[in-house]
């Protein structure tokens, strides 16, 4: 099961939960497993960056998600 | 750390493509482009911070002489909420109504009108005949008076985001956020010693030396082009658009060479209005903002709040860390608030933390992205903490920073696993650097701080193009701001296996080129530079083919060695090798043109850690400070031209540097900015400056091709809380606020 | 209003041109001569962007008034480089990277070429303040002070 993480300021949208564990095989999935089970978190995560096995996506979509992945979402990143 | 790998044109210091037409002044910037026929475009601004705009009369204006087109707020199609455009942009409606005010003028210098005339003059006399009924309301100018319950209110319709319970009633705080980990109260048992403080410093602006301009031209078919200096012609195209509801493929946007962003040109301001000008006016229409424009009315970065508690043991290893952050956006929503909590606690492994962040709009101007934006403010205050910390634990401050400092698999405070980083190995170097085992001159002081940048990937194309005589050109849609012209060629020379002065890159405009997200994030040497080695990685496949086919063999046959084609080892084929010059003479016999392309999402962009340290002393009767040396050490993953890695770190330093010690937008009690110009508000010149030596560390990126990190905005980081630890080094009393201009640490002084 | 006839020398060549009485040097410059090469990043004499040479002295164009050109002799950045190729100056600025956007570099060019026609033989100190009137922010100002070092030796070497 990976592992999904959700800062502080998600938590309003997860009930307070922090941490979930998923079987899916992709982000994709993934996605759609978080909105099933907090409908409307869908449009807070897709202004979040993600943060698959310790790399930094700021779009992901197509990324595969293993059994034993860890998943943080956080916030975009900027640039000047 | 050195690479074992041997590159043939990877970190030599060839002069750049464009330098020429730059040493002799034919490089063409913003306010360059001047067009047949072409009118000239000026803004009217308010001259209150904040006041409601009652009506305009523009009847005036636009019957003086000369005077061909006039526009306001209303002018301008109505634009929803809710989309997100450019990097650092924030929401479509908010960079609308800070082009143009609609209701509200929201800062002082907040545009509100704008006229096209036949020359500068009439315009400028134009905007005195425009009619502005204005009721003025009291502004908010501070953040923590913005945050009060009873502080007047800046939009009726924002309500604070990311709170637990929906608010009921609307704020200044237009989102908070948190971060934590652990349990902070619990860490803050363990410690022995506990270090706290405020730390306040005020907005400050990027200060490029070319002013925003752009002229723009719409024909009768309804197509527009606009030239402009921008950090990114495609996010300016999607802005432009979005602003005045226009199809993207009816907007070409040339960039033109961009005179310093510094995170500041990823914005619009002139052009959407200069659109609108040329459409009504049926000429084209320049548009060039003064000095006095670009400060009151520009992008300058975050005013900041930040508390800062940190618990340690007595071996000095870290048991908690909290902090508040609070950070101005000015007019409209868009602080840099979550980078900065992001960022504060991020070169360390810490066990307990918590961050909470808030972004509080002031009738201030809407703050644009500066350089690592809003890591400076929050990690001046971690560090300055960090200092006091190692003084009453009686510790090198490098060595505080080693026992804490985050590895390869530390999982940082914003979330993920660091894969392999650089930050110890800037720590070592800076304890073994010639300038730190030096003594310190009598009466100087010195101080150390710690730097960090995420970076970012983001979108690419590049398309490489060999010309008949095996000549190569690159295109690509990054603005080149600081040399990276000069980085592609020898990206793509190093691929190729041809010498630097076969190549030559180019920047497109976005009808010539493919989508490229903005050069900002440090991502352009990072991302383009990807797109480009797998444009030439194209250019060799196709290469490789076409030599199978002059030489009647199967393309696994053929090998890329050093710029020629080859028959592979064991392949019996008595053929000479192929050049790409030879391989461009044959094109036409093996399929016609030649020519590379990539396009890609880039992603794995590697932090980028620092450290610094300067040696300054201070002068006890005028309270100036002189800077007698200052150090940078910074992980580059890889330099590819390092004489422009070397730069992005001097600069950032300089930048820095003012910041800390002289920078800072001086308002009045009615929001009206009192040093709006370079002479008060005072960046560095040469004769404040040392040499600014650098150390370059090289750890490998796993996710680039050549190991890239990029380099632009980590630099910026550090040199506040240097600064300040050196001043209190050098005068026995720590000032928490920046800048450490001369009358505060007088005042600083006279107080002991 | 009329408009004031102008006669004035630059680069060597005589230039004649008609300049509205209020109009600064630097805009008859860009916009009535077009050259662009000097370049305005204030418009106050601040940045040193508009740094051209007049009379041997170096001056901030937008300071001046077009009309104020009239007999004068000045030297823009159109004129440092020649048939024979590119001024040392300019040399050492592409050769040590002094320049990242390059919006200040005819400036300092301009100013730096002044320094050394008085003064072949600069110490930092001197160069460092000499040029305190142009403003980079890209540079730190590192690259720039060692490109006019380097370009004094070389001058040097060469006379």
């Amino acid at each position: 099961m990976a592992t999904v993480v959700f800062p502080d300021h998600l938590l309003g949208c997860t009930n307070g939960q922090r941490q979930v564990e998923l079987l899916v095989d992709n982000y994709r999935e993934l996605l759609l497993a978080l909105e099933k089970q907090w409908p409307g978190i869908g449009e807070a995560l897709a202004k979040s960056a993600v943060a698959i096995d310790g790399q930094i996506y700021q779009d992901a979509f197509l990324e595969p998600v293993n059994a034993d992945s860890e998943i943080f979402f956080m916030a975009r990143i900027e640039g000047g | 750390m050195a690479e074992a790998v041997d590159y043939q044109v990877l970190g030599t210091r060839p002069v750049r493509p464009d330098g020429v037409d730059k040493v002799t002044g034919r490089a063409q910037f913003g306010a360059d482009q001047n067009l047949p026929n072409m009118l000239h475009g000026k803004i009217l601004r308010s001259p209150h911070a904040h006041a409601r705009i009652k009506r305009v009369d523009l009847s005036k204006a636009l019957a003086m002489d000369g005077v061909c087109a006039a526009v306001t707020g209303a002018d301008f199609p109505t634009v929803a909420s809710g989309v997100s455009i450019g990097e650092a942009g924030g929401d479509v409606m908010d960079i609308a109504h800070n082009v143009m005010a609609r209701d509200k003028a929201l800062y002082h210098g907040h545009a509100v009108a704008a006229v096209a005339a036949t020359s500068l003059e009439i315009a400028e006399q134009a905007l005195d005949a425009i009619d502005v009924e204005y009721e003025v309301l009291p502004p908010v100018l501070d953040v923590l008076q913005a945050m009060a319950p009873a502080a007047p209110l800046l939009d009726e319709n924002c309500f604070t985001k990311n709170l637990p319970e929906k608010p009921d009633k609307p704020s200044n705080v237009a989102s908070v956020m948190a971060l934590s980990r652990g349990d902070v109260e619990a860490g803050f048992e363990q410690a022995d010693l506990v270090v706290e403080g405020e730390y306040r410093i005020p907005m400050a602006h990027q200060g490029y030396i070319e002013p925003h301009a752009c002229t723009a031209t719409v024909n009768e078919e309804g197509k527009a082009t606009v030239w402009c200096c921008t950090q990114g012609q495609f996010d300016f195209r999607t802005a432009i658009a979005k602003i005045l509801d226009w199809k993207v493929g009816d907007m070409k946007v040339v960039p033109s060479e961009i005179g310093g962003g510094f995170g500041g040109k990823t914005v619009v301001y002139l052009e959407p209005v200069a659109v609108l000008l040329s459409q009504r006016a049926g000429r084209p229409v320049k548009m060039v903002m003064s000095r006095e424009e670009v400060f009151r009315a520009t992008g300058p970065t975050s005013g900041t709040v930040c508390r800062v508690k940190v618990g340690a043991k007595q071996n000095g290893r870290i048991t908690a860390a909290k902090a508040w952050l609070a950070y101005e956006s000015g007019a409209f929503p868009g602080a840099p608030v979550g980078p900065g909590a992001m960022s504060i606690f991020a070169p360390y492994d810490l066990e307990n933390f918590l961050v909470e962040g808030h972004e509080v709009r002031v009738n201030k101007p809407k703050v644009a992205a500066y350089r690592a934006p809003g890591a400076p403010q929050s990690m001046h205050a971690m560090e300055v903490a960090l200092d006091d910390l190692a003084r009453q634990l009686n510790m090198d401050p490098l060595d505080l920073r080693m026992v804490n400092a985050a590895d390869e698999g530390t999982q940082a405070p914003y979330g993920p696993k660091f894969p392999a980083i650089g930050f110890k190995a800037c720590i070592e170097a800076a304890k073994k650097h010639p300038n730190y085992t030096a003594p310190l001159l009598e009466g100087a002081g010195r101080g150390v701080a710690a730097g960090f940048w995420f970076n970012v990937g983001m979108q690419s194309s590049a398309e490489v193009r060999l010309n008949e005589d095996g000549t190569v050109i690159v295109m690509e849609g990054n603005p080149d701001i600081g040399g990276s012209r000069a980085s592609m060629s020898l990206m793509a020379a190093e691929t190729l296996g041809v010498p630097y002065e076969q190549v030559k890159t180019y920047v497109g405009d976005t009808e010539s080129t493919g989508f490229c997200n903005l050069t900002g994030g440090s991502r352009t040497t990072f991302a383009t530079g990807m797109a480009v080695v797998r444009a030439c990685e194209d250019i060799i496949a196709q290469c490789r083919s076409r030599a199978a086919a002059t030489w009647g063999v199967d393309e696994e046959q053929v090998e890329w060695r050093d710029g020629q084609a080859v028959p592979a080892p064991g392949v019996n084929a008595d053929v000479n090798p192929l050049s790409l010059a030879d391989l461009a003479a044959g094109a036409p016999r093996t399929g016609g043109p030649i020519l590379g392309r990539a396009s890609l999402n880039a992603q794995g962009a590697g932090a980028s850690f620092s450290v610094n340290f300067t040696d300054l002393k201070v002068d006890q009767e005028t309270g100036a400070v002189e800077v007698l040396s200052f150090t940078a050490v910074q992980d580059a993953g890889k330099a590819i031209h390092p004489a422009y890695v070397e730069g992005q770190m001097q600069g950032g330093a300089a930048q820095g540097l003012g910041w800390a010690l002289n920078e800072e937008y001086i308002y009045d009690a009615d929001g009206v900015m009192e040093n709006a110009g370079f002479l008060d508000y005072r960046v560095p010149v040469a004769s404040d400056l040392p040499m600014i030596d650098t150390e370059i560390v090289e750890v490998r990126n796993p996710s680039h091709p050549y190991g890239v990190r990029g380099v632009g905005e980590t630099p910026i980081v550090a040199p506040l809380a240097a600064t300040a630890n050196a001043v209190r080094d050098a005068i026995g009393i720590r000032i928490n606020d920046l800048p450490l201009s001369p009358p505060r640490i007088l005042a600083a002084l006279g107080g002991e | 209003m009329s408009k004031i006839h102008v006669q004035t020398t630059i680069n060597g060549e005589q230039v004649d041109f008609l300049c509205p009485p209020q109009q600064s040097l630097l805009e008859a410059l860009r916009e009535t001569l077009g050259m662009l090469g000097t370049k305005e990043g204030c418009g106050t004499g601040d940045c040193g962007a508009c740094s051209i040479i007049l009379n041997g002295r170096l001056v901030c164009s937008c300071l001046m008034l077009a009309a104020e050109a009239q007999g004068q002799e000045m030297t823009t950045i159109e004129g440092i480089a020649d048939a024979d190729g590119l001024h040392v100056l300019q040399e050492k600025f592409l050769e040590h990277a002094a320049l990242q956007c390059g919006i200040c570099t005819p400036g300092f060019i301009v100013a730096a070429k002044a320094l050394l026609d008085r003064d072949p033989n600069p110490d930092e100190r001197t160069i460092r303040y000499w040029l305190a009137g142009n403003l980079c922010r890209c540079t730190g100002y590192d690259k720039i002070v060692r490109a006019v070092q380097d370009a004094a030796q070389q001058l040097a070497y060469e006379a």
